[in-house]
């Protein structure tokens, strides 16, 4: 599979990254190389064979519906580039 | 109840879906340990995993999974045994984690229905596509602060569940409708408080029009998180007058999502969503398949509380009441209940009258709940056992429940403390009767002349010098024996 510069210049502003121009073209090589390479695993044929969501044989533990955390919003503000009066500050985002 | 905008070039119907978010109830939160109270001081109920910290790992709550899938017993959905948690990717800065954790082809609740109770008595049935977990995302304040949002994170990661109905709705009112019923059915199973305007219920409507007669599916706009059912249905009327307006004048509808401005009633484009619609969906990798067992549904199942549809089909055959008053009384669990109490062993009928009329005037207008009523039900009970056994004549006790509802008193004590006990004593009616006979001698020779709907007026007289305490079926008896013979 592979990707065109389009693509690739979608994928980064999906995921907030910038990137110039002239790097496009080499991102895109190196990921199609990587789609390239994992679609091997295609090869294997997986009829019937339910999909694996996890190596461990096991499901989901629960948590009881019990408050015990919270409570330290110094803690999580701690590391904001912004506070005031107790909330996180972004620029005004609106509409 | 076709619902049918007539255009320049034909007539067309709309085509509504609505997905509701609704805040699930329980103490925690559906991956960690923090509380979810509403109101409390920003960012106080977050713990490092709702401020999407790194290395933080969610464990999901066992009551929030136990709400969705009494919700959707609720909703005679299927039931997923398996249900898988995926990421929905996408920036905004009330989500720390940068995606929020939801469910996409694996949701824990399939398909149900709900039953529309219409105006006319009618009922319509509504499928539902779905209902899955997923977590709430924090709140961004605009007007504290010229130049800046201010976030607070105590919302973010609270349990909602999101039910999607299928594209059957086809007016706002029955959009209306679901959302009433839908709200009713939450509350009854106690898995979401369905307050619009605290947000813990919020709604997405999914419109597009077509051309009466046709059944195709055209281009949609999801209106976001309208807070209100009124605003719901206004903004779906605008919609989709919207839509046939660029339709007939030649243009096309692309699917985009657009807000509700309830002081302008329009709807607009919410240009930051243009790419939001590549959410890059993929199974969270930190949580394993949510696998239920069978005996765990059952045991919910067997602990459901009546629903609504069901205590309806109770009231028409058990009270005889028809389908619109069962309809109303249902709607609250608490107004059944109080129906109930004053029905019991009593004429259901007169109980459903004076709940419905009286009752429901004086909760208007004191503005008091159904939790909290100007008048209990025991005591509305024992006002309609004293017109039962003749102590106060309905209009009497109208003057009473007025009187109940001003101070609070129970009504056996305010008949006997203000005289109001009506009059059954044969002699002083017949006194009564006897004076306004002799004070209107020329009336008296009307109705014996044959003008006897005259007798009305006699009775109204007697009951006005009896200050409205005569027993106005003695009198009546009374009057046409003495004028008529």
């Amino acid at each position: 599979m592979s990707l065109d510069k389009a693509t690739v210049r979608a994928i980064a502003e999906l995921a907030r990254i910038e990137v110039k121009d002239e790097e496009l073209d080499h991102l895109a090589g190196e990921l199609s190389n990587i789609l390239t390479f994992v679609e091997q695993l295609s090869e294997v044929n997986t009829d019937g064979v339910a999909p694996m969501t996890s190596v461990a044989d096991i499901t989901a533990p629960m948590r009881a519906d019990v408050v015990n955390d919270g409570g330290y919003p110094d803690k999580v503000l701690a590391n904001a580039p912004e506070a005031a009066e107790g909330f996180f500050t972004v620029p005004k985002v609106v509409e | 109840m076709a619902y049918i905008i007539q255009g320049d070039t034909g007539d067309w119907e709309i085509v509504i879906g609505l997905e509701v978010h609704a805040q699930v109830i329980s103490k925690a939160k559906l991956f960690s340990g923090a509380a979810t109270e509403f109101g409390a001081e920003p960012n106080t109920q977050v713990s490092f995993i709702d401020a999407g910290f790194p290395g933080m790992l969610p464990v999901i709550n066992e009551i929030c999974v136990e709400q969705a899938v009494r919700t959707g017993l609720g909703l005679k959905a299927r039931i997923n045994l398996t249900s898988v948690f995926a990421r929905k990717n996408y920036f905004y800065a009330d989500l720390p984690q940068g995606y929020q954790i939801s469910q996409y082809d694996q949701p824990i609740v399939g398909e149900g229905e709900l039953i529309l109770d219409l105006p006319d008595g009618g009922t319509r049935t509504v499928g539902i596509e779905r209902l899955h977990l997923e977590q709430d995302a924090g709140k961004s304040i605009h007007d504290m602060h010229p130049a800046k949002s201010f976030i607070d994170l105590n919302r973010s990661g609270v349990a909602l569940m999101e039910i999607v109905s299928k594209p059957d709705l086809r007016s706002p009112e029955e959009a209306g409708l679901y959302l009433t019923k839908l709200r009713s059915i939450l509350r009854y199973l106690e898995t979401c408080d369905g307050n619009m305007q605290e947000g813990s219920m919020r709604c997405d409507a999914n419109v597009s029009v077509r051309p009466v007669g046709s059944t195709e599916l055209r281009d949609r706009c999801e209106i976001k998180n309208v807070n209100s059912i009124r605003f719901v249905q206004q903004a779906i009327e605008f919609e989709a007058r919207r839509h046939i307006d660029v339709y007939e004048n030649g243009g096309t509808i692309k699917q985009e999502t657009r807000l509700f401005d309830s002081v302008k009633g329009e709807t607009r484009s919410m240009r930051s969503k243009e790419n939001a619609h590549d959410y890059r969906y993929f199974p969270d990798p930190d949580l394993l398949p949510l696998v239920i067992e069978q005996s765990f549904v059952d045991s919910i199942k067997a602990g459901l509380p009546e629903l609504p549809d069901d205590k309806k089909a109770r009231f028409m055959a058990e009270y005889g009441l028809n389908a619109y008053d069962a309809g109303v009384l249902v709607a609250e669990k608490a107004s059944a209940e109080f129906f109930e109490t004053v029905a019991k062993g009593r004429d259901s009928k007169m109980a459903c009258n004076w709940v419905m009329g009286d009752f429901f005037a004086a909760l208007n207008a004191t503005g008091k709940t159904i939790e909290n009523p100007p008048v209990t039900a025991a005591d509305l009970g024992a006002l309609i056992d004293l017109i039962k056994d003749g102590t106060l004549s309905g209009r009497l006790a109208k003057d009473v429940f007025a009187l109940m509802v001003e101070t609070g008193k129970a009504p056996a004590a305010l008949v006997e403390e203000r005289g109001l006990k009506q009059v059954t004593d044969t002699g002083a009616i017949e006194a009564a009767v006897d004076a306004v006979i002799a004070a209107n001698a020329d009336k008296v020779q009307q109705v014996k002349d044959g003008k006897t709907t005259l007798l009305g007026w006699f009775t109204g007289q007697v009951m006005k010098s009896t200050q409205g305490k005569a027993n106005p079926a003695m009198v009546n008896e009374m009057l046409s024996k003495k004028i008529l013979g």
